[in-house]
């Protein structure tokens, strides 16, 4: 697998630690509910995958990375900040 | 048939060309009492005890592909009760007992060699934590022996004791742990639920639970809809994907484990040695291949193929334990796509759903525990509550703090 960091360009998969879903939210309440789910649970799909991907070999920086888990395609890579950024939008 | 040295000399007699088939091959029913996703050895071992320890015998293990094509058939054949906590030691040591009598139960040969298992330790720590799990063990009436140096260069003389960062402190030894043939599982629970009434359907993919009113009524199938009352999924890397089906969201991530088989040797190891230093065990097989693994490649995945990166780790860990690997080539890798659990232990539970029970969450530990998976299972579907074996693995244990977790890693589905 071939990642391209956004800072670093196409760089081996060796580099990257990877911190799994992307997709879930830090829960703002105390409702522990909410907090079990989001420490515990993943919807784990078969398919088109957003994860985070720490670059701990190269730049450091968190990216959130769009692979798909079937195929191990990878279809782009951006910073966790933009992705943040770009899901607060929403 | 019943196998013996009979049987097998009859058929050696015609050329072995007049054996029957193991299991039959049959159409799936219209509906069952109780139906089975997942044909590995954890489905086929609950319908063999359903059928030999409950009598329900209307039962269908519905499989997607052919039967061991899952992890069953990729796994490296370790099998151990080497455990710590409560509500896993019991559990394990059940399975060991179950493997011991096993090939006499079921009429099959599986190749169960209780050829020892051999944890080695390189840090003051680490052996003291050998010792309170030793300990622990032997509370549980489970057989562990701690080794010092020298107890593990009489076994092996070729480990690399001097190793100037990995020196080697010891280990922790259990005699009755070893190894047992894979497939031969798969195939010995296939034939004996076979035997007793089961139909065993491969080729069968379940693409949707039906539920009304909270209960189960039946799956759909690529081989049409087959209704049931009782489901039990046991679908090891595909649970998230399965449980979904219903509207679950499983405590789970599926990645991908490799394994590595090298050029046949001449017997070198005759029982199992795992690094402590790295992740990387190794047996032989008796075919004289050397089997070995090591750790998941670290990412989410269902590709059952893992990378170039991880090869080369699992490789670095075995020859800083034996040197002479080096000089071994490496014949066949593969991969298989593990339920990593978010507390490095497995789910044998019923459901919120009426009529819906769960296997799932083995980790890359799962082959060992099949005959008690199924036993437990089993028992969990046909009085629609756990044994107090599987008591402690409950679907909603890491919603109430009740996680059981060996490595104490915390939620982190890939570093258990
Ligand atoms: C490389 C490797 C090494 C391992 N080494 C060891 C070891 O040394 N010791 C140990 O104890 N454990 C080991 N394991 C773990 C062990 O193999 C698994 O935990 C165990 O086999 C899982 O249970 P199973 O046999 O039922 O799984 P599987 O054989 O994977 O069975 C699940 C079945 O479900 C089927 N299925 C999935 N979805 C559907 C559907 N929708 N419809 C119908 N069928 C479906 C699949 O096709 C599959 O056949 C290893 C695993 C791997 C991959
Ligand atoms: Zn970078």
């Amino acid at each position: 697998m071939l990642i391209t960091c956004p800072h670093c360009g196409t760089r081996p998969v060796e580099e990257f630690t990877f911190n799994g879903d992307a997709s879930i939210t830090r829960p703002t309440s105390g409702d522990m509910d909410q907090w079990h789910d989001y420490v515990y649970l993943r919807h784990n799909p078969k398919g088109r995958f957003e994860e985070y991907a720490h670059h701990s070999g190269g730049c450091r920086a968190w990216l959130v990375v769009t692979r798909d888990t079937a195929t191990h395609e990878i279809f782009g890579a951006v910073t966790a900040r933009d992705h943040a950024k770009k899901r607060s939008a929403k | 048939m019943k196998y013996s040295i009979f049987s097998l000399l009859k058929n050696t007699l015609s050329g072995h060309r007049n054996w029957a088939p193991a299991w039959r091959d049959p159409q799936p029913k219209k509906d069952y009492d109780v139906v089975i996703v997942g044909g590995g050895g954890h489905g086929l071992a609950t319908a063999y005890y359903l059928a030999k320890v409950h009598g329900i015998t209307n039962v269908a293990v519905l499989e997607k592909s052919w039967l061991g094509s899952g992890n069953v058939g990729r796994n490296t054949t370790i099998i151990r009760s080497n455990y710590m906590l409560p509500g896993n030691n019991p559990f394990y040591e059940w399975s060991m007992k179950l493997w011991e009598g096993l090939e006499q139960d079921f009429n099959f040969n599986a190749m169960v060699s209780q050829r020892g298992v051999l944890n080695l330790c390189h840090t003051d720590p680490q052996r003291d934590a050998f010792a309170r799990r030793g300990n622990a063990m032997r509370i549980d009436g489970v057989d562990a022996e701690l080794l010092d140096t020298e107890g593990v260069r009489e076994m092996y003389p070729f480990l690399d004791f001097s190793n100037a960062r990995f020196p080697i402190k010891g280990g922790i030894l259990q005699r009755r742990g070893g190894t047992v043939r894979h497939d031969a599982v798969a195939w010995g629970y296939a034939r004996g639920a076979d035997a007793r009434g089961v139909d065993v359907i491969q080729n069968c993919e379940v693409t949707a639970i039906k539920t009304e009113k909270g209960k189960v009524v039946g799956v759909q199938t690529n081989r049409g809809y087959i209704a049931t009352k009782k489901l039990g999924l046991a679908a090891a890397g595909n649970s998230s994907e399965v449980a979904a089906m219903a509207g679950l969201k499983l405590p789970i991530e599926s990645h991908v484990l490799q394994a590595f088989v090298s050029e046949g040797l001449k017997p070198y190891i005759d029982g199992v040695v795992t690094f402590g230093a790295g992740h990387f065990y190794v047996s032989q097989s008796d075919k004289g291949g050397l089997v070995f693994g090591g750790d998941i490649d670290g990412y989410n995945s269902y590709a059952r193929r893992g990378n170039l990166p991880m090869v080369e780790h699992v490789i670095e860990a075995g020859v800083a334990m034996i040197p002479g690997l080096a000089r071994v080539r490496v014949l066949r890798s593969w991969g298989g796509i593990m339920d990593m659990s978010m507390d490095g232990s497995p789910i044998i539970d019923k459901t919120p759903i009426n009529g819906l029970y769960l296997n799932a969450g083995w980790c890359y530990g799962g082959f060992k525990a099949t005959p008690a998976s199924g036993w437990c299972f089993a028992h969990t579907i046909a009085r629609n509550e756990p044994h107090k074996l599987n008591a402690a693995y409950r679907l909603d244990r890491l919603r109430t703090g009740h996680m059981i977790d060996e490595k104490g890693q915390g939620a982190t589905p890939n570093l258990h």
